[in-house]
């Protein structure tokens, strides 16, 4: 108990520090020692809480409630604050906050909202939840300030306030461990909207045109979730008799699948799913630790965590159905985007939608083996998806581009990093790896009894395999010896050595994860077998044996040019031309506009997933 | 202990007989077509005699990677086989079967070669074309026989092919992606098509080039293996019904030019969907409602 | 190594012919006489060759290309000139821009005169030349043996 109000409270303090001392090797010290204090207490919440039975906790008096209460106001009061400039054409986004939060508000005020006694409560996914975001975050939290430090030297138009960044990523630790320990659904909407506003701040954050836009544009798509949220709240109020999650879910059905309905609604939302995933697009104009930690890991894994809370009571229902369709249509749409995306960013942000959407159909269906995957498939996309966003990061930082086209050749330019890269990229969806095991489990448990799924993942699935591996290609040409690009790289590479071992190591340890941390929750998965583990052994065997290759010196080789019809020149990357004169030649990967471009398929999720939605809640009439 | 024996013979079975098999199929090959062509064609044992005189030739590379990357499509070629023959699971056996494949991607890519890089490129087109259908065929197979194991699927003793016509269709038509027959030749192909050189194998020479196509003959057997499982309750018609498929891909092979990219890709898809997802769907609403 | 004489696989290249001798190479793959009887393969690729049958002369232009193509592919590899052009240059030889046969650039092994070459010509220059393919190979291993190589 203590170490759960140590983790949700502890981030306050390295927040408000960093807004005080605006030295950056101050600052630099304050963020290393509170992340080392916060990922030991992850680790210690988690080694001593491995009963796999849920525990609840009560907090004595009423005080905190009103507390929340007061955050809550105070909350409503900053976004206000924050819309006073805009025009008044925009004249909905304060509306959306005053509603939502003038009705929660008075709700609580006139004492309609039920009495919360259990209010914090952790079991193995809220363990799982709290691992990541602990280590993962550390990790984030580390990269950042040398990033940071780089952003700015290179953007001297952007006023240097990391101290803000900083503080908001700590910020943001408190909300996260606040929703994944609270219990009361009136306390998991407030930390919901602090989420809200830290992402708000980070991408505002470069004060361009762009980011001001994106980040108005994000608030926006965010406070509907909001408002959906805070109408559950209401429909609980009334109509259920408590706002305890952990009563909600047990209740019958027919009561309060509305509300859930809403709920797991505000999770599709905040997982930036269609049709809201314009917002997460947008906010990939923030700088690159942002994206990595909210926009991939963490914040969107909010959304999804509780929608995995949600799904005992959407499971065997029509309305899980559709949120499972959606899910499945995200899944397939981001992965189709992806492929004509150049820019590497884009490329992740679609990923991370698709991945979530594949999260978010295990949760709409339901059954133990399904979400058994789920939480395997959180875990692993995690680690990938950011180390796969701070690799792009710092590559952009040193070549100066995230275009896919510009990293061609990049092993020879920066040969550590790139690995690293490949580590990750394999990590997303090569066997062995993490999430190719958990998209194995996905298939295995839908095949069972919802086959009809099945086609969903397996098309997404090769989707996916085809964008990731085209930017391996460009990352692997070798290109001969070239200049490193990897000097200056400092304080990030204790986050890429620290995430692509973290990658490689809980692929190895899958079956310890699930057997002491997923199994507790959903039961045994057959997954777990010796043979699977055997089989996954070997080949993670044989992958790690790769890399000793390279340092093999191979007899008997003999280093010709490529073929060029005879026509080479000294320059690799020349052709002797039909006048005389030497001409270059380029290869670029297929993006193939025509039928994964973003104006179709966009606009044609959008209208899917809002039939879809709307389908939704029109099922929940029994 | 001694129910480890059974597994590993079958893995040195697989390992040792698999290339002669393979090869003797690629020289029946080379003369069914020559024959189809009005020519006589080399002997049976042709494709012995190239590999044999492949691995004595000159090791040219670009850079030490890409052969290196190829003793890895080998690797994992070995481990999918081998895990299809012990019996294992099928879904498993694909996802390795594609990280053998991705190998050779990487190593076509590591060249930094353009004709190398298109030929990787469209072997990617091929495996978004192929993949879907084969990963189907594995689900359909659980849905007949409850398991995904290769082992239980062999043993069940169901008339799978009766249960699953479509998808052993949509499987057949995707076999002739996976064995780079025309008209969905388009990474490489044995044929002289000088458009794309030699595709994924251009920069590939002697023994590098035994290599491939050797795992060449891996991967046909087991994607004939797969052929068989849905004939796999009478072994004699089995193996008569995969030969026969067989010679049907040699058959289009020699009757058709190779299409562009998208024909393949919206055919293979129409048809995983179609034959492949309808399948499905009427075993689901049939037998399990 | 008796396997290179059992599957020689051809790299055909023109060098400035007027094709006539390369349609004649072009009718050898025909079934009317069908070498994949002796296992050649045409390839279309260095690397992947043993033979080059070469048409046509060698001019300003083509030099270096016909220098790169035979450093591109591997040993044992055998060179031959198909056609008269490819010989001496035939009546072409005095021009501003032609330099002669394939001799003044890269090694040849076998010279088939003719204009143009029969196919049966080309088909026993071939047949010829898995000999001297043989023989290099030979020589080749016993001076890797001796570590001169």
């Amino acid at each position: 108990m203590h170490w759960i109000i140590f983790l949700i409270l502890f981030p306050l303090l390295p927040a408000v520090l960093l807004l005080v001392f605006k030295s950056a090797s101050v600052q630099k010290w304050i963020v290393l020692i509170s992340s080392v204090f916060i990922c030991t207490g992850a680790i210690g919440l988690a080694i001593t809480n491995t009963q796999g039975q849920a525990q609840y906790f009560q907090i004595g008096s009423d005080f905190f409630n009103w507390l929340i209460v007061a955050g809550d106001i105070a909350l409503a009061l900053v976004f206000l604050y924050i819309c006073r400039r805009l025009p008044l054409k925009l004249y909905w986004i304060p509306l959306l906050v005053i509603v939502q939060y003038g009705a929660v508000v008075w709700y609580d005020l006139t004492g309609r909202v039920p009495e919360t006694q259990v209010c914090l409560f952790i079991d193995n996914l809220s363990l799982i939840m709290a691992l990541i975001i602990g280590i993962v975050g550390s990790l984030i939290t580390i990269y950042t300030v040398g990033y940071m430090q780089h952003y700015h030297e290179e953007h001297p138009e952007v006023p240097d306030r990391r101290g803000e960044f900083l503080a908001a990523i700590f910020l943001f630790f408190f909300a996260m461990y606040g929703i994944i320990f609270s219990n009361s659904i009136t306390w998991i909407y407030f930390f919901w909207k602090i989420t809200t506003l830290c992402s708000f701040i980070m991408i505002r954050y470069s004060l361009s045109e762009e980011a001001i836009h994106n980040a108005f544009r994000a608030l926006w798509m965010l406070l509907i979730g909001g408002l959906a949220f805070s109408a559950s709240i209401l429909y609980v109020s009334n109509h259920c008799g408590t706002v305890e999650l952990h009563r909600l879910v047990a209740m019958d059905k027919t009561i309060v699948l509305l509300p859930i309905l809403l709920i797991s609604f505000a999770g599709l939302n905040k997982a930036a799913q269609f049709p809201f995933a314009k917002w997460l697009l947008g906010a990939m104009v923030a700088p690159t630790p942002s994206s990595a930690l909210l926009h991939s890991s963490t914040m969107v894994k909010a959304g999804v965590y509780i929608t995995l809370r949600c799904s005992p009571v959407l499971e065997n229902t029509w309305a899980g159905m559709m949120v499972a369709f959606i899910g499945g249509l995200s899944f397939l749409a981001g992965s189709a985007l992806a492929i004509s995306q150049r820019d590497g960013k884009k490329v992740l942000a679609y990923s991370t939608i698709g991945n979530l959407g594949l999260i978010i159909l295990c949760a709409g269906i339901g059954s133990h083996r399904v979400l058994w995957a789920a939480v395997l498939l959180i875990i692993f996309h995690a680690l990938a998806k950011a180390l796969m966003f701070l690799c792009v990061g710092t590559v952009e930082q040193q070549t100066g581009s995230r275009d896919i086209e510009e990293m061609h050749g990049l092993i020879s330019r920066m040969p550590v990093l790139t690995i690293i890269m490949l580590v990750g990229i394999a990590g997303m969806f090569l066997a062995p790896f993490g999430m190719l095991i958990s998209k194995w489990a996905v298939i295995e448990a839908l095949a069972n009894k919802n086959p009809v799924f099945a086609p969903v993942v397996i098309f997404g699935g090769s989707l996916m395999l085809f964008f990731w591996a085209k930017w391996m290609g460009k990352l692997v040409s070798v290109i001969g010896p070239q200049p490193s690009q990897e000097k200056g790289i400092g304080i990030e590479w204790i986050a890429f050595y620290g995430l692509g071992l973290l990658t490689v190591l809980i692929c190895a340890l899958y079956p310890l994860v699930g057997r002491y941390m997923i199994e507790p929750l959903y039961g045994y998965d057959p997954m777990l077998s010796w043979r699977v583990e055997l089989t996954v052994g070997i080949m993670l065997g044989l992958m790690i044996l790769l890399p000793l290759g390279f340092f093999v010196h191979w007899k008997n080789l003999v280093h010709v040019k490529p073929y060029l019809s005879g026509a080479n020149v000294t320059d690799p990357h020349q052709f002797m031309g039909s006048f005389g004169s030497a001409r270059d030649w380029s290869f670029k990967n297929y993006y193939i506009h025509k039928y994964f471009g973003e104006e179709r398929l966009f606009r044609g999720a959008i209208v899917g997933s809002i039939v879809l939605a709307l389908l939704m809640f029109f099922m929940v009439k029994p | 202990m001694t129910d480890l024996y059974a597994p590993i013979g079958h893995i040195l079975l697989y390992i040792f007989l698999a290339p002669l098999f393979g090869g003797v199929l690629v020289g029946l090959d080379r003369i069914v077509t020559a024959r189809m062509q009005s020519r006589y064609g080399p002997p049976l044992l042709q494709p012995f005699y190239d590999v044999l005189k492949l691995l004595r030739k000159q090791n040219l590379t670009v850079n030490r990677f890409h052969s290196y990357f190829l003793c890895w499509f080998l690797v994992f070629m070995l481990v999918s086989g081998s895990m299809f023959f012990v019996g294992s699971d099928l879904l498993m056996v694909i996802f390795a079967f594609i990280v053998a494949d991705m190998f050779l991607v990487l190593s076509a890519y590591s060249t930094n070669s353009p004709y190398s890089s298109i030929g990787a490129e469209r072997e990617l087109l091929q495996m978004l074309s192929a993949e879907p259908m084969m990963l189907i065929a594995a689900v359909g197979l659980y849905m007949v026989t409850g398991s995904f194991d290769v082992s239980v699927i062999a043993s069940s003793g169901d008339l799978l092919i009766l249960y699953l016509p479509g998808v052993f269709l949509g499987l057949v038509y995707v076999l002739t992606i996976k064995l780079r027959k025309s008209p969905f030749d388009l990474s490489t192909s044995h044929h002289a098509h000088q458009e794309l050189v030699k595709g994924v194998t251009t920069e590939f020479a002697g023994p590098s080039l035994a290599l491939i196509e050797i795992e060449h003959w891996y991967e046909m057997i087991l994607l004939l293996g797969m052929v068989y499982l849905f004939f796999a309750f009478n072994t004699i018609l089995a193996v008569v019904v995969t030969l026969l498929v067989y010679f049907l891909e040699v058959l289009i092979d020699n009757t058709n030019a190779r299409v562009k990219w998208e024909l393949m890709l919206k055919s293979a898809w129409l048809v995983t969907l179609v034959l492949g997802i309808g399948n499905l769907f009427v075993l689901y609403f049939v037998f399990h409602r | 190594m008796a396997f290179i004489k059992r599957s020689p696989w051809i790299f055909h290249y023109d060098g400035s012919s007027c094709n006539g001798c390369d349609i004649e190479i072009l009718a050898c793959l025909t079934p009317m006489y069908d070498v994949e009887r002796f296992g050649v393969i045409n390839t279309g690729n260095p690397k992947h060759s043993d033979i080059l049958l070469i048409t046509g002369s060698i001019n300003t232009q083509n030099q270096q290309v016909v220098k790169t193509i035979y450093e591109q592919m591997g040993y044992p590899k055998a060179v031959i000139a198909v056609g008269t052009c490819a010989t001496s240059g035939h009546f072409f030889a005095e021009c501003y821009n032609t330099l002669g046969g394939v001799d003044t650039t890269i090694p040849v092994d076998l010279y088939i005169p003719g204009c143009a070459v029969r196919p049966e010509a080309i088909i026993d220059s071939v047949v010829q030349s898995l000999g001297i393919l043989e023989e290099k190979h030979k020589r080749r291993q016993g001076a890797q043996k001796m570590g001169a190589v």
